[in-house]
């Protein structure tokens, strides 16, 4: 793996490689001194064509951690708001020595412009690209799910997969670079996924996709579902048609009181609800739902840090050899055990 | 017809691919057609394993000059011309300013007649501006030493049913055409690419063929409820080509075109993100792609048009969605419509003549061009290598633009000489000398 651009063309080995890399680096997290020299000496530079502070901060944090230096350019109130073109800030950045481009960009594709082009020899990760991808949002929510179900069979999360699993997708499909990654990530990973939205934010050629795709989010809970994961939607959706209102919105698509008791009344007692942030709290989800014990919100959050980490380290550290089962990660020997603290 | 432009003996080409004859180019005209000619003082071309085809003529063509010519000027995108085998293009009117007064139009047609590689005819604007609320002076246009018979908004559609209507009908009055941009432009609101498999996993925001098919649908009844000819710029759906060819079976006289890149190329090339791909109408599928070339060699697509479209570097070297629409296409259209068409078995060269030529001329109403090969007719013609092979380097084009979708692809056939009204302005696949008449032409004359 050179770049990280989206979980399409994101093998089986390399996506478990990538969660089990990131337990590991969950175990660091958890010691009082939670930095790794890993990439000591490296440059990361965090380029943001779009506010994201919840990202950049999570990819801030997992660069950090593995001790690489951070540069975190906004392209608002720069160069870029001056003009310059993406082809001319990639040349300055590689100028100055970036090892690896975090960047999150309005426009689609844009990630796979820097990697395809001669503009920067830099490790290109996407941290979300209009609406296309979001690969490192996927493997946290499935590392989250992974972790789940892992704990429901009673092993261990490393080297398992998701298979088995029914997974539920709720929301605006259409606009979603989460529902995209998520899709081709969890088909890798063996789970059963359905899509639920109303047919106007669902793209001409779901069909082609490989999961089911419902427009009714009550008989989809009816027919079981393991993971319910609620994706925000913009109330501003309403004014070019895609619904009536978000009141209606909310009764028919939006993961409401009722239907979390409804969980409780169909028995699901192990169905976890997800939520990749910012919520909008009464449109897609409840109040009762996002701070229900069911609610993952906040680990997913915690375990983004940990697979950005996995996700530097693995790109950054020129350790491209495929997985062996019992061999020590290189880092590893560049600090104290972190196997202790698992 | 001038004279100065010398004798040319060609010998041994093959007309329309037909059985080898000798030509003989005199004064502009072909004076004679026959086997074993001999002319003292005559140029004498060999043209063995050559075909011999009507010089082409594209419907579609965006030269940027005035206005643009850091992307092209009339000159470079003349002499690009020639080298692909045009004898005569039409300048579409989306130039700065825009070409919808008489003053523009004929400022572009003696740009063209000053540089003397090809026919330059300016197509002249429907609306004021491109602005698709008032009808540009249509007449004047038509009456200016250019004389205009094709009108387009080309790049944007006329939309509104009532302006579209009183164009084809006002056009009328001297036999004018209006080419249409068959673009509903609330169903293509931001779009960037076409809306299918490819759009949903690339999260590109989708341009549905219903968009053009269900102006085209429209555009014909118009045209049929007030007895107009209407011409289709680049039409690029399957569906397109059903109306089409239904509105032809019910007598109304509709003409249409394809581009070369259409012909060849699917939204599959989109997945790269390069912006080189992206072009309006856009990149369709591979049913649609063979739905043009069966609908171009049925007949229900008249022409094919190159819709060239030269943009500077820094309009492709960025994102896709910041990048401009368009592809370059007028040194690679006779090689891409060969390789698509004729190496397929459904064309011959004398199909190829028909659609890159003689239909051409008549939808322009150009009366010296898309003239048979014959003695006597004026000396518009091209010499082609079918068998020859050649990579495509966008940075060896005599057009400015660096834009080819086609760039490291081998494809057929090469022009090796263009003769235009009798004097070669490509020679040996390479450019010679513009028309004699042009030096006697300043480009301030207008």
């Amino acid at each position: 793996m050179k770049h990280l651009l989206s979980t399409e063309d994101l093998s089986l080995s390399n996506a478990i490689r990538i969660l089990d890399t990131a337990e590991e680096m969950s175990a660091v997290g958890e010691r009082e001194v939670k930095k790794l020299p890993a990439l000591r000496g490296r440059t990361v530079v965090n380029l943001f064509f779009e506010d994201s502070t919840r990202t950049r901060i999570s990819f801030e944090a997992a660069a950090k951690r593995l001790s690489a230096d951070v540069i975190n350019f906004a392209a608002k109130g720069s160069s870029v708001s001056k003009g310059e073109s993406l082809k001319d800030t990639a040349q300055t950045l590689s100028a100055m020595g970036a090892d690896a481009v975090v960047i999150r960009h309005w426009a689609s594709g844009a990630p796979h412009r820097l990697a395809a082009t001669d503009w920067i020899d830099a490790a290109v990760i996407n941290a979300g690209d209009g609406t296309h991808e979001h690969p490192t949002q996927a493997l946290l929510d499935a590392f989250t799910m992974r972790r789940h179900w892992a704990r429901l069979s009673g092993t261990g999360s490393e080297g398992t997969d998701l298979k088995g699993m029914r997974v539920a997708i709720a929301g605006d499909v259409l606009h979603s670079r989460v529902a995209r990654s998520n899709v081709w990530l969890l088909r890798t990973l063996g789970a059963e996924v359905t899509l639920v939205a109303p047919p106007t934010l669902l793209p001409v050629g779901v069909e082609k996709w490989p999961c089911s795709v419902s427009y009714d989010l009550d008989q989809t809970l009816a027919n079981g579902v393991d993971a319910i994961m609620m994706l925000r939607v913009q109330g501003e959706r309403m004014n070019a048609s895609f619904f009536p209102s978000t009141r209606e919105y909310s009764r028919r698509w939006g993961f409401d009181d009722n239907r979390l008791r409804a969980l409780d009344d169909l028995g699901m007692t192990d169905t976890i609800i997800m939520h990749p942030g910012p919520m909008n709290r009464g449109l897609e989800i409840s109040a009762a739902a996002a701070d229900s014990p069911r609610s993952t919100v906040l680990a997913q959050v915690r375990n983004g840090v940990s697979v950005r980490m996995a996700a530097l380290y693995l790109l950054l550290s020129g350790d491209t050899r495929e997985p062996a089962a019992h061999r020590a990660p290189a880092y590893a020997a560049a600090a104290p055990s972190t196997k202790e603290s698992i | 017809m001038a004279a100065n432009t010398g004798t040319y003996l060609i010998q041994g080409a093959a007309i329309l691919g037909g059985e080898p004859a000798d030509l003989l180019v005199r004064d502009g005209i072909i004076a004679e057609i026959g086997s074993g000619l001999s002319v003292d003082g005559a140029t004498v071309i060999d043209a063995a394993g050559l075909v011999a085809l009507p010089g082409m003529v594209d419907v579609h063509t965006h030269l940027r000059e005035p206005g643009r010519e850091d992307a092209e000027t009339v000159e470079t995108g003349t002499r690009a011309a020639a080298l692909g085998g045009y004898t005569a293009v039409h300048a579409m009117a989306n130039s700065t300013p825009v070409a919808d007064t008489a003053g523009v139009v004929e400022q572009v047609y003696t740009l063209g007649r000053a540089a003397g590689w090809v026919d330059v005819r300016p197509v002249g604007a429907v609306t004021v501006g491109l602005a698709g609320e008032q009808l540009a002076e249509l007449g004047a246009m038509a009456d200016s030493r250019a004389r205009v018979r094709m009108f387009s908004d080309d790049g944007i559609c006329v939309h509104d049913p009532v302006l579209m209507r009183r164009a084809l009908e006002y056009v009328k009055a001297f036999d004018g055409v209006v080419a249409q941009h068959a673009q509903e432009p609330r169903l293509t609101a931001g779009a960037q690419m076409n809306e299918g498999d490819v759009s949903a996993v690339l999260g590109l925001t989708g341009w549905p063929a219903v968009a053009e098919e269900s102006i085209i649908a429209r555009d014909v009844l118009l045209a049929q409820h007030v007895g107009s000819r209407l011409h289709v710029c680049h039409v690029s759906t399957a569906g397109s080509v059903e109306i089409i060819r239904w509105a032809k079976e019910r007598g109304i006289d509709v003409t249409a075109e394809v581009t070369p890149h259409h012909l060849l190329l699917t939204d599959d090339l989109v997945r790269s993100y390069d912006p080189v791909f992206k072009v309006n109408p856009p990149l369709r599928t591979d049913a649609d792609v063979q739905a043009l070339r069966a609908g171009l060699a049925d007949g229900t697509i008249d022409v094919v048009g190159t819709d060239h479209a030269p943009h500077p570097s820094e309009h492709k070297e960025c994102e896709w969605a910041q990048a401009a629409m368009g592809m370059t296409g007028l040194e690679t259209a006779l090689s891409v419509v060969q390789h698509a068409m004729i190496d397929t078995g459904l064309m011959t060269w004398a199909d190829f003549a028909r659609v890159t030529s003689t239909a051409a001329a008549k939808i322009g109403r150009l009366s010296d061009q898309g003239r048979p090969i014959e003695a006597g007719e004026p000396a518009n013609f091209i010499l082609v290598d079918p068998a020859a092979r050649w990579t495509v380097d966008p940075f060896r084009m005599a057009t400015m633009g660096r834009n080819s979708p086609f760039a490291g692809r081998e494809l057929p056939g090469k022009v090796v000489a263009t003769f235009f009204k009798g004097h070669p302005t490509v020679l040996d696949g390479a450019l010679n000398t513009p028309h004699p008449e042009a030096a006697a032409t300043p480009a301030g004359a207008a």
